[in-house]
């Protein structure tokens, strides 16, 4: 099994997923946004956490340009996992690889604390190892998480199930407390939330590591 | 050749930076402020012969997340 994780200008939470991911028992490769091919046999992509680019013109829109983006979207095109967190949400999101946008949050401040979240569906490789409707507590730190969609978006993300996780509260003004959303084929997910920063009690929390020990599970049934 | 683009979140499209200048307006005492939106204005210096379509192309690829922001281009 083998994650790619990402590593642009001003990524600062690659290490923490590297690791994550470590724990559940992938071999890591991290790769440069400047590299036009993952590396062979990636199973999964993660984008990470940070400032990419610094923020500039908006959250990921730099990012997701990058060379290393397109050869994501062609991973994820051929049905392969990607995980974005936080920053690598927003990536996500400008390359359209999920819906919607990433806003300034409601409140104008950064917002970083630890988060009630519930895990709204089982059904995804990321999700299968919470019960629905499981509530969880994972941290937050981010200034643009509001996330944003047009109706038919939200209504088609709750049609089809594709809500992962939702906030409980509103720290960030997210349209219906959306804190998280997967891709069609539910093997693409983004999430503002932190859960490499809870993976190991050391940490302070735990809540996390089911997300890497249900994709590892997936990866070998596979 | 320059073309300046002008980014606006999309009416409707809650401001909430722009709410806040509003507010600050209100709170230095200048009365009848309705309304604030925020948005930038990216200026664009151009070979000659760079069209407006092609500008457009910049909006919609990078310049504007057309799912929250609306854009408008001015050449010249």
């Amino acid at each position: 099994m083998k994650a790619a994780v990402l590593v642009f200008p001003g990524s600062n939470c690659d290490r923490d997923l590297a690791v994550a991911f470590r724990s559940a028992g992938f071999e890591v490769e991290m790769v440069w946004h400047k590299e036009a091919d993952l590396p062979a046999g990636t199973d999964i992509v993660g984008v990470p956490g940070g400032f990419s680019y610094g923020d500039y013109l908006r959250c990921g829109a730099i990012a997701a340009q990058s060379p290393i983006m397109r050869a994501v979207a062609r991973h994820a095109e051929a049905g392969g996992y990607v995980l974005g967190i936080c920053n690598g949400f927003q990536v996500l999101c400008e390359t359209r690889l999920l819906p919607g946008a990433l806003m300034r949050n409601a409140g104008l401040k950064f917002v970083c604390r630890m988060q009630g979240l519930r895990v709204e569906t089982s059904d995804s490789a990321f999700t299968a190892g919470y019960a629905a409707g499981q509530e969880i507590t994972v941290p937050i730190a981010h200034h643009d998480g509001n996330y944003v969609a047009d109706p038919e978006t939200l209504a088609m993300l709750k049609a089809e199930d594709r809500v992962a996780f939702r906030y409980i509260g509103s720290p960030n003004g997210a349209m219906d407390d959306i804190a998280g959303v997967l891709s069609a084929n539910r093997r693409v997910l983004g999430l503002m939330p932190h859960p490499e920063r809870v993976v190991d009690a050391a940490q302070g929390g735990t809540d996390g590591a089911a997300m890497f020990k249900g994709l590892a599970e997936a990866l070998v049934a596979a | 050749m320059k073309a300046t683009v002008t980014v606006m979140l999309k009416q409707g499209v809650l401001d909430p930076q722009g709410e806040a200048v509003k507010s600050a307006l209100g709170a230095l005492g200048f009365a009848g402020v309705n309304g604030v939106r925020q948005g930038k204005v990216i200026e664009l210096d151009l070979a000659d012969g760079t069209t407006e379509a092609d500008v457009t192309a910049m909006c919609e690829k990078l310049l504007a997340n057309t799912v929250i922001e609306s854009y408008r281009v001015e050449m010249g």
